[in-house]
């Protein structure tokens, strides 16, 4: 479904050049997608080679980070593009680096499930890794599905989502607190897990800027630094 | 005021459709001709000039579809679309152009402020003084760029004497930005200067009769990007004192330079908007079409 009818350039390269942005975006989502998946694994199930998976797979995303740089700024110079196109441009070109920042906090839970293997006994709070994890993973898979479909419902969603999100890290922080209150010789050993749910919540937030990049795209709209009510009302306001 | 209207003939903006529907409600065709509406701002609280049901015929051949839009008050307006879409001929029409056309017939309201300038008893000779324009391609009189720019001063008798000449002559040179190029050699003749200085001395020459509105048709289509650049600029400054409307097959131009941005195609004005807002989301399915070249 390409509703933004980016390949009827009259431009043949023109057409290939936005598809290949759009793809290797999408590429890339796919692979921090996955490094998600494997950090969150690697710290659940105490899997040290998984987490150096994760860690080594760095180096590609921010390769990959600099080589979509590079592409918009390429169309940029070469196409001067406008509307639509424009749109998609500046939304991969922010996106981008929201990608790579959930790469780096994947990354640091890779670093955390390395650190936790270490030590004897196993700490609290995994099952709320676990729920974080799976429910961060589908947001982010829901962006990306989102951008890939221009689906501004899917997007909105996603938003929504990432407040239940900012919630449920709330009310693990809370227990972990608890916890460590009870006994301080548990503090060290929760301190990883409270960082490795920091790094799950943050990666939330960059889904939330990636779907606030998709109502740009879309609809040209910017819904930075709202409330998914006031996102709701300003689609529902242009779509009368 | 009656602004911001869509009709089910030509579609809104294409992410609103299915890729089909976009598509088929994309073209135009003889049966929805008749009835649209011109989506977007076409209206200006300070207008300079107002266009009201501007129909145009050559012969049987409709050329412009009841268009209407206003034109305001230091504002240059871009008229950009495809060609043989309408825009030039209905910038002709500012000044009474077609005239000339024997083919041409031109109905509809023309307020230049209150006057209706399309009024068959209106004399063309001051309304040209007070609406001038500027072509495609310069086109200096095979005189001195000094006559070339007080040629308009003297027939129009705006002076009374050489040294207010002078003074219209210096003003409009140094306005058009020219005045440091070819003060020291004003007797040459203007057919002496480069494309782009040529040019500016034709909107120098332009400017002497001090118009109120300046019509340009694609004023830098044949000049350099540096040419090009210093009567952008031009334009920039000209709009503090006159009302601008320019016709152009730069869509980048159009960007840089206007205020708002009307939208032509086969005849009928599409979308007249913001230019911002044209260039980054237009409101109609045909502008983005056009401006992203999707068709030509």
């Amino acid at each position: 479904m390409d509703k933004l009818n980016i390949d009827q350039h009259i431009s043949q390269q023109y057409n290939s050049a936005l598809d290949d942005l759009k793809t290797e975006f999408l590429e890339l989502g796919g692979i921090v997608e996955q490094q998600i998946v494997n950090a969150v694994k690697a710290i659940t199930d105490v899997d040290t080679v998984l987490a150096q998976e994760v860690l080594m797979t760095e180096k590609e995303v921010d390769e990959r980070e600099m080589q979509l740089d590079d592409l918009c700024t390429q169309i940029i110079a070469r196409r001067q593009p406008t509307a639509s196109d424009l749109r998609l441009v500046m939304a991969i070109s922010k996106s981008t680096r929201d990608l790579e920042r959930i790469g780096d906090e994947a990354n640091k839970i890779a670093k955390m499930a390395i650190a936790i293997s270490d030590s004897e006994d196993l700490p609290h709070g995994f099952s709320e890794l676990r729920n974080l994890g799976r429910h961060v993973q589908e947001i982010v898979n829901d962006s990306l599905t989102a951008f890939a479909r221009y689906d501004i419902d899917m997007a909105l969603k996603v938003v929504n989502k990432d407040k239940e999100i900012d919630r449920e890290y709330a009310t693990a922080m809370r227990e972990l607190i608890t916890y460590m209150m009870e006994d301080p010789r548990n503090i060290s050993r929760s301190m990883n897990v409270i960082w490795a749910l920091r790094s799950l919540e943050r990666i939330g937030d960059h889904a939330s800027n990636i779907s606030e990049q998709i109502f740009y795209l879309v609809k040209g709209l910017d819904v930075r630094h709202q409330t998914p009510d006031e996102m709701a009302q300003q689609v529902n306001k242009q779509r009368k | 005021m009656n602004n911001s209207v869509t009709t089910e003939s030509i579609a809104p903006l294409a992410s609103e459709k299915t890729p089909e529907k976009a598509k088929t409600s994309n073209v135009i065709t003889e049966e929805n001709s008749d009835a649209y509406t011109t989506v977007g701002q076409a209206f200006s609280e300070n207008a300079k000039m107002s266009m009201r049901n501007v129909n145009v015929f050559y012969d049987e051949k409709q050329a412009i579809y009841d268009v209407n839009l206003d034109i305001g008050t230091n504002e240059v307006v871009a008229m950009i679309g495809p060609s043989g879409c309408g825009k030039s001929t209905f910038l002709r029409c500012l000044n009474r152009m077609n005239d000339t056309i024997d083919t041409c017939k031109v109905t509809g309201k023309f307020l230049l402020e209150d006057q209706d300038i399309n009024d068959r008893k209106m004399d063309v000779v001051p309304l040209r003084a007070r609406v001038g324009m500027v072509f495609q391609k310069p086109n200096p009189f095979p005189k001195s760029i000094y006559d070339n720019v007080a040629y308009g001063a003297r027939i129009h008798g705006l002076a009374d004497r050489k040294s207010d000449l002078d003074d219209i002559v210096e003003t409009s040179l140094q306005k058009a930005g020219l005045w440091n190029e070819v003060k020291d050699r004003l007797q040459q003749p203007g057919t002496s200067l480069s494309g782009g200085q040529q040019q500016r001395l034709c909107i120098a020459r332009t400017i002497a009769v001090s118009p109120e509105v300046i019509l340009m048709d694609e004023p830098c289509s044949a000049l350099d990007p540096i040419a090009t650049a210093r009567i952008e600029e031009l334009i920039d400054e000209l709009s503090q004192n006159y009302t601008i409307a320019i016709v152009t097959h730069s869509m980048q131009q159009a960007a840089r330079v206007s205020h708002r941005t009307a939208y032509f195609h086969l005849g009928k004005l599409i979308e007249v908007n913001e230019t911002e807002k044209v260039f980054t989301n237009p409101d109609h399915g045909l502008t983005e079409a056009y401006i992203t070249g999707r068709f030509g």
